[in-house]
């Protein structure tokens, strides 16, 4: 399927990626492209076929709800843009 | 003897324990062949220091006889695995100057068993794309180019793939997701394990598409491939993926004879695309096989067309959702003037993620997106299903298959970047084993017309690294690709 400026725009905005308007044609092309190209899917008869959706079928293991480490918050926030003692310092986020 | 940088896993680990040499000495040739050769590109860090301080403790254990497997071998490792205290980037500016505080699962292993990082090598940027053009590091050299003709080594492992075929390195460590270490293996001259998926844990590896996701060996040889799987692999509890399976004995199985086996041929490889060099080695490969006494049969994989396309829904789904987390907030690249938080989030992906790494993100935010899921994700999930069922009807029948590691040789830089999808197209013999989870090797087998190494690759049974092992090792002494290497001035 060919997508329009529209879609893109749309999708671009879902995954938070900002597009100049002078690329948008560009990923309209490309991006219509690969649909087109993946539209042969079509050809496959998947009635009554179970979607996969891990590989060797199994179920995930669990384990215990409980406390395994910690106590290491200078390492969490060692590669924050900035940091105050061991918080992380953001942006404003609420507007 | 030769160069010391000449020597692969096994050649270094008997030279260290005859006293040839020391391990001091030999990561001493390493880094000075790694600055000799900076043309290629394929390195993005070395720390010299560390890796002669771990040399000189290696070569301190074994003063003291408490020798580790691994001990003294000099191992580069793909930018992808999380280092403790060492930069990584998955060749990302996104990612710039991000330093993990703590090691992953596969490089924790291999420094337990006396391994030494001796650098960490360039990458497609997280591991998207076939030609390792995608790397926010530049390109890297394929060492099989000729003068004006600049080759691509293969990707996204295509640091890994030409540090081991340019003797940067005894063996290096890559990914694979959809061919990432066997294709660029392929391209390179060398040899290329993707083991079975949860046989190596996937904790601190940065993560491109979880389902697909594998780490393995890139090596010289099928014998040094098989010492490196079996020291990094086994059982891991945090990944929960990964399957707690003994690990079996990978360098026993590489001398087991073939008499009792049987090879499959699957006759979709025979795609029109395949060029008349790859046809001749894939026949040659066959009658390798056959004299040495292997049954071959021919088999059908008949949803073989449809795995790329399926793969190239499932992949950018998965990297959409595993890449969401890179917002510019806690850490990594952030972009400057802002204006609003979603300005700050948009601008951020947008200024740190290249085209190629976009693109997917949007494929995948689309076939996930309300309305389109059912027609795209789901449906490839279920054509994933098909060719799983595909492969469990011919291993009832054959115990490996036999096919190209790719449709034709290394190509130029910049020859297919502007063209998503023929740049897709180098993946079509290996997304199949992927996407079902199976264990597949890579060696070179041969040249093309022009010089360029061709790989043939083999594919297995989940968990049965030893049959493929086993009869990529009858097809290397066959090949003969050393002599080659030799001839073509790759090693003098």
């Amino acid at each position: 399927m060919s997508l329009d400026r529209a879609t893109v725009i749309r999708i671009a905005n879902l995954a938070k990626i900002h597009i100049d308007d002078s690329e948008i044609d560009i990923f309209t092309r490309e991006l219509s492209q690969i649909l087109n190209w993946v539209e042969q899917l079509n050809e496959v008869d998947v009635k009554n076929v179970k979607p996969m959706t891990g590989v060797s079928g199994m179920s995930l293991r669990e384990r215990e709800d409980e406390v395994l480490d910690g106590g290491y918050a200078d390492k969490i926030v060692k590669n924050s843009k900035e940091k105050k003692k061991n918080s992380f310092s953001v942006p404003k986020v609420i507007e | 003897m030769g160069k010391l940088s000449d020597l692969g896993v096994e050649e270094v680990i008997n030279g260290l324990s005859n006293k040839s040499f020391s391990a001091k000495e030999l990561v001493q040739a390493y880094i000075d062949k790694i600055l000799e050769d900076k043309i290629l590109n394929a390195f993005v860090r070395v720390n010299p220091e560390k890796s002669l301080k771990n040399a000189e403790l290696s070569d301190d254990r074994r003063k003291r006889n408490k020798v580790l497997p691994l001990d003294g071998v000099p191992i580069a490792v793909k930018d992808i695995f999380c280092t403790k205290n060492e930069e990584t980037n998955a060749s990302s500016k996104i990612l710039e100057n991000f330093v993990p505080q703590y090691e992953s699962t596969v490089t924790r292993k291999l420094l337990e068993s006396g391994g030494i990082i001796i650098g960490k090598t360039s990458m497609d940027e997280f591991a998207m794309g076939s030609s390792n053009e995608t790397s926010n590091n530049g390109v890297v050299l394929n060492p099989w180019s000729k003068g004006e003709k600049k080759l691509v080594p293969g990707g996204s492992s295509g640091g890994s793939a030409a540090a081991v075929s340019a003797r940067l390195c005894s063996a290096a460590l890559g990914t694979d997701t959809g061919g990432s270490i066997r294709q660029p293996a392929s391209f390179c001259g060398v040899v290329g394990l993707k083991p079975t998926y949860g046989r190596c844990s996937r904790w601190g590896i940065i993560a491109f598409a979880s389902s697909l996701d594998q780490a393995g060996p890139i090596a010289r040889s099928v014998r040094d491939a098989a010492i490196i799987l079996e020291q990094i692999s086994g059982f891991d509890t945090m990944d929960s993926t990964s399957v707690d399976k003994k690990v079996p004995n990978l360098l026993t199985a590489c001398s087991q004879s073939i008499k009792e086996k049987t090879i499959g041929i699957p006759g979709e490889y025979q795609i029109s695309g395949l060029s008349d060099d790859v046809r001749n080695i894939w026949k040659q490969g066959i009658e390798w096989l056959k004299s040495a006494g292997a049954n071959i049969i021919d088999i059908s994989l008949p949803h073989t067309p449809y795995a790329l396309p399926a793969y190239y829904i499932v992949a950018p789904a998965e990297a959409s959702a595993n890449l969401a987390r890179y917002d510019g907030i806690k850490y990594g690249f952030r972009a400057n003037n802002i204006t609003s938080l979603d300005d700050l989030y948009s601008k951020t992906r947008s200024e740190g993620f290249g085209a190629e790494v976009k693109r997917r993100i949007l494929i995948g935010t689309y076939v996930l997106s309300a309305g389109y899921y059912d027609a795209y994700y789901l449906k490839a999930q279920k054509v994933r299903t098909k060719i799983v069922q595909d492969f469990n009807i011919a291993f009832e029948k054959c115990d490996a298959i036999l096919t190209p590691t790719t449709p034709a040789g290394a190509f130029e830089i910049g020859e297919k970047s502007h063209n998503p999808v023929e740049m897709y197209l180098n993946d079509i013999f290996t997304v199949p084993a992927s996407l079902a989870g199976l264990p597949a090797i890579s060696l070179p087998s041969g040249l093309d017309n022009n010089k360029r190494p061709l790989g043939l690759q083999l594919i297995g049974r989940p968990f049965d690294e030893e049959s493929i092992l086993s009869v990529a090792s009858v097809l290397e002494d066959s090949a003969n690709f050393r002599s080659m290497e030799i001839e073509q001035g790759i090693v003098s």
